[in-house]
């Protein structure tokens, strides 16, 4: 059957018979660096679309519609748009600074990319302790905003940042119980042995109640994480402006703008792996028909449908809640959400120990 | 305060929300001192759409100073230019035909409704919440629509003169409002499932921006600003003009006195502005719309004072005359002017978050504010 | 109560004020030395209560400056107009703006209109012209704006 694996064995194969190892693993990495850049591209493309669609549903209007057929080449239109306009720097920024600020926010993205598995056997980095390495690493994620914020010279921005910073710090703590509670019941870090471990059943379903809270923390607790609203304070486009990339414009701006919907896309990958099965198909019991149906669906549709599932979820948000104000932000984290999940990791081990999943 | 790097001496920060910001909408300048997210002082600072209105009304004539009073505040302008009629007809001693003013009172409450209309997006956008605009503004279109078919123009009417109306009301009129009014209020239910009901919107406005009765009086606040505040102030309870005494509404009053107060007696005021235009617009008496007046309108020498019920509280006109063609001394009493002025009490102490809920249910109108 | 009752219950508080006919409403005409001290009476005197100051202006007679205050009870529904009559060359008179807050900013519109001073007014600065303004005040009838006024 034609799949992603197939592909990328073959293509190993091939290039270990045709060159020395050491050419080869380069070759590799070539060729996943530009699948990982062109991936980011589409995404943000595709995500931006998505979003101004939703944006336009909800808000009974048509959204996008003049560019390409029904519009779809609206963000490309605007890419081209952003590429050629004037990246301003302020005369009173830190000029390094304020220029490296985007690049972080995007290398940070990129890293993310690494041990996320799209299809079977697809996996640019099976990494044995995956699920560390993201919360680490989507950490670095708010020295960018705070880089951007303090060196715009703005007191706008610094605001922002200053809010981002308090924020993220916040709520890293949820989302790393809320992702504990799917490592307790799986005794392992590994992003593949995590999904494999969900080939009877997703976790939303068989890690009874401590699964479902801890993922609806996790989706708040990444919403929180990447500036979306209702946790959009870093913006706050009618208090702050524009919060930490006030002073932005063209392509740094759209680094930004850019790096947040590849955040989103990650986040919901991460939230899809580990507790809606990642490629897992959708299986019910003893329904032999009905799996084998679902089996033939190939996995890379089934790990897409499901983080676009999420990602709609999150745009969902957006359009209808208003703006939490800052306290009430991180009185929510610190005083709801973080005893809630330390609970509730108490209860998933618990389980987990008397093996009460399934 | 040292300029250069924008705080006080005690560290305070100083930042300028506006004269262009998102959440001003419009030219205001506000400088707030910040201790971290704290509001310590607000400072307002205006003039920036100032066309000294008062001023230019001395060489109008009596016919023609209503056409810029459309431009104070945009949002009510027919109750504007209803102030204006009234008191040049109070000064002539001009009766007015039933029909006109059965007519302008309908007039009235539609520009109140789409005025809350478009209030209530726009603070559900300042808030975060962009969708409530869109959906506001599908009903309010259908108002527009109605002004447009009737009086010509959608935002500056100038409908009503001394004397009547400028023309006959469109034969659509009654229908399109009827066709407006049963449409509307099944959608009104739709904005308390979409933005008065959630958790996250309740928690931003109760306890904030509070403002006591006696403050709110102290400060000249009018309006449902007031009446947030439980200050009984409609104009059209009062002291009524036009066919007010006629019709059966309730006066809105809330007690609570912060934005969620403020915000609640806007969404009832909708309700009762749909009550008001539902008891008139089958009535409206046939006959003519225009009263016969003079070509050359000269108010006798003296004083006039009008006060009317806008959107945003009580507008007044206050005329001095020589006995000329033009008004000697015309002043506006807006109401924005001075419920803004009280929105330094109401903020010291919230958060900077806040400040754009406070805006929010003031209602400010910048052009209303500078006149 | 009608204005002749008013004007009887007025005279007892305040007397040195003139009354003067027209208008809707009872016409108060009080000395500017004595503003602030009658100010105070008809606020928080238990049978006016004249807590709502609603409009607050001023005209240029060319030859004075007169203050113009329209206060309101909201108890009581009364209403009088207060005028005090300025000299135009140094018009001065007292602030009230502790007893009614709105006339902070009112007085401020006319500080810079008319050029009325406001004894003791605690921030008396310009709030509609911008900084550094200089020359007449725009509302006085001999300020002419040669570049953007439209003469009819």
């Amino acid at each position: 059957m034609w799949s992603f694996s197939n592909i990328s064995s073959s293509i190993h194969h091939w290039l270990n018979e045709s060159f020395s190892p050491t050419w080869a693993m380069i070759i590799e990495m070539v060729i996943a660096g530009v699948c990982i850049i062109g991936l980011f591209a589409t995404l943000g493309l595709v995500l931006v679309l998505m979003e101004r669609r939703v944006a336009a549903w909800m808000q009974i209007r048509l959204g996008p519609n003049r560019v390409g057929p029904k519009g779809l080449l609206q963000s490309a239109a605007d890419t081209l748009k952003l590429l050629v306009k004037e990246g301003l720097t302020p005369n009173g920024a830190d000029k390094f600074l304020f220029n490296f600020a985007p690049f972080i926010a995007m290398m940070v993205a990129m890293l993310l990319m690494a041990p996320i598995a799209f299809a079977k056997d697809f996996q640019l980095w099976d990494l044995n302790i995956g699920v560390l390495y993201i919360s680490a690493v989507s950490s670095i994620m708010v020295i960018s905003i705070l880089m951007a914020g303090w060196a715009s010279n703005n007191k706008y921005s610094l605001m922002g940042a200053m809010r981002s910073g308090a924020q993220i710090v916040s709520y890293e703590l949820s989302a790393g119980f809320s992702i504990l509670t799917i490592v307790v019941f799986t005794g392992s870090l590994n992003f593949n042995e995590i999904i494999l471990s969900q080939t009877n059943g997703w976790w939303i379903f068989k890690g009874h109640l401590p699964a479902i809270i801890s993922f609806v923390i996790f989706i708040i607790a990444v919403t929180a994480e990447t500036n979306r609203a209702p946790f959009d304070l870093a913006e706050a486009e009618s208090e702050l402006t524009a919060g930490f990339h006030t002073e932005y414009s063209g392509m740094k701006f759209a680094l930004f703008f850019l790096a947040e919907y590849i955040n989103v896309f990650i986040v919901c990958a991460i939230g899809a792996t580990l507790f809606l099965g990642g490629w897992m198909p959708f299986q019910i019991g003893n329904w032999q028909a009905f799996n084998h149906a679902m089996d033939y669906i190939p996995s890379s549709i089934w790990f897409f449908g499901k983080t676009f599932f999420l990602i709609f979820l999150i745009m969902w948000f957006r359009w209808t809640f208003p703006r939490l104000r800052i306290d009430q932000l991180l009185n929510l984290e610190w005083k709801y959400l973080l005893p809630i999940s330390m609970l509730n990791l108490l209860l998933a081990t618990a389980l987990a120990i008397l093996g009460w999943h399934f | 305060m040292t300029e250069e790097i924008g705080t006080t001496a005690d560290g305070d920060l100083i930042i300028n929300v506006g004269p262009q910001h998102p959440a001003t909408h419009g030219v205001l300048h506000l400088v707030i001192t910040l201790n971290g997210e704290t509001i310590k002082k607000v400072e307002p600072h205006l003039g920036y759409i100032h066309r000294s209105i008062e001023k230019m009304c001395e060489s109008l004539t009596y016919r023609q100073f209503s056409y810029v009073t459309s431009r104070m505040d945009y949002l009510s302008s027919h109750i504007n230019n209803h102030a204006c009629a009234l008191i040049v007809e109070k000064g002539l001693q001009v009766e007015v035909p039933a029909r006109a003013k059965y007519v302008r009172v309908i007039l009235d409450e539609l520009t109140r409704i789409a005025s809350h209309e478009l209030w209530w997006g726009a603070m559900a956008m300042d808030l975060g919440a962009f969708t409530p605009f869109f959906h506001a503004f599908r009903e309010r279109e259908s108002i527009n629509d109605i002004m447009e078919e009737t009086c010509g123009a959608r935002l500056t009417m100038n409908y009503i003169v001394p004397g009547g109306l400028m023309q006959d009301i469109h034969p659509n009129f009654q229908k399109r409002v009827k066709d407006f009014i049963s449409l509307y209020k099944s959608k009104i239910d739709e904005y308390d499932e979409l933005v008065t009901g959630n958790i996250i919107f309740q928690n931003r406005m109760k306890g904030v921006g509070f403002i006591s009765a006696e403050d709110a009086i102290s400060f000249g606040m009018s309006g449902p600003a007031a009446r947030g505040s439980g200050v009984n102030c409609d104009i059209r309870k009062l002291y009524p003009y036009g066919i007010y005494n006629q019709v059966q509404f309730d006066q809105v009053l809330e007690t609570a006195g912060d934005s969620f107060a403020r915000y609640m007696v806007r969404i009832r005021e909708m309700k009762q502005s749909v009550s008001i235009i539902e008891q008139l617009i089958d009535n409206i008496p046939e006959g003519e719309f225009l009263a016969k007046t003079k070509v050359v309108l000269k108010l006798p020498k003296g004083e006039f004072y009008t006060r009317v019920e806008t959107a945003r509280g009580e507008l007044g006109v206050y005329i001095v005359s020589e006995g000329a063609t033009t008004p000697y001394r015309i002043k506006f009493r807006s109401p924005g002017f001075s419920n803004l002025s009280a929105l330094d009490t109401m903020a010291r102490g919230s958060k900077l978050g806040d400040l754009v809920a406070m805006m929010g249910t003031l209602d400010l109108v910048i052009p209303d504010i500078d006149r | 109560m009608d204005k002749e009752e008013l004007k009887i219950k007025i005279s007892k508080l305040l007397p040195t004020a003139v009354y003067e006919d027209g208008g809707d409403w009872l016409n108060i005409i009080v000395d500017s030395n004595k503003w602030l001290s009658y100010a105070a009476i008809l606020k928080n005197d238990g049978s006016l209560l004249f807590d709502y100051l609603f409009c607050l202006t001023c005209i240029d007679w060319k030859t004075h400056l007169t203050m113009v205050y329209h206060l309101s009870s909201t108890k009581y529904r009364y209403n009088i107009v207060v005028k005090s009559n300025l000299d135009i060359n140094t018009p001065k008179i007292e602030t009230v703006s502790q007893i009614w807050q709105t006339a902070n900013f009112h007085e401020r519109e006319v500080y810079e209109m008319f050029g009325v001073n406001f004894l003791n007014h605690k921030d008396l600065r310009l709030l509609i012209l911008p900084d550094g303004w200089e020359g007449k005040n725009p509302l006085r009838k001999d300020f002419e704006d040669l570049i953007n006024m439209i003469k009819l």
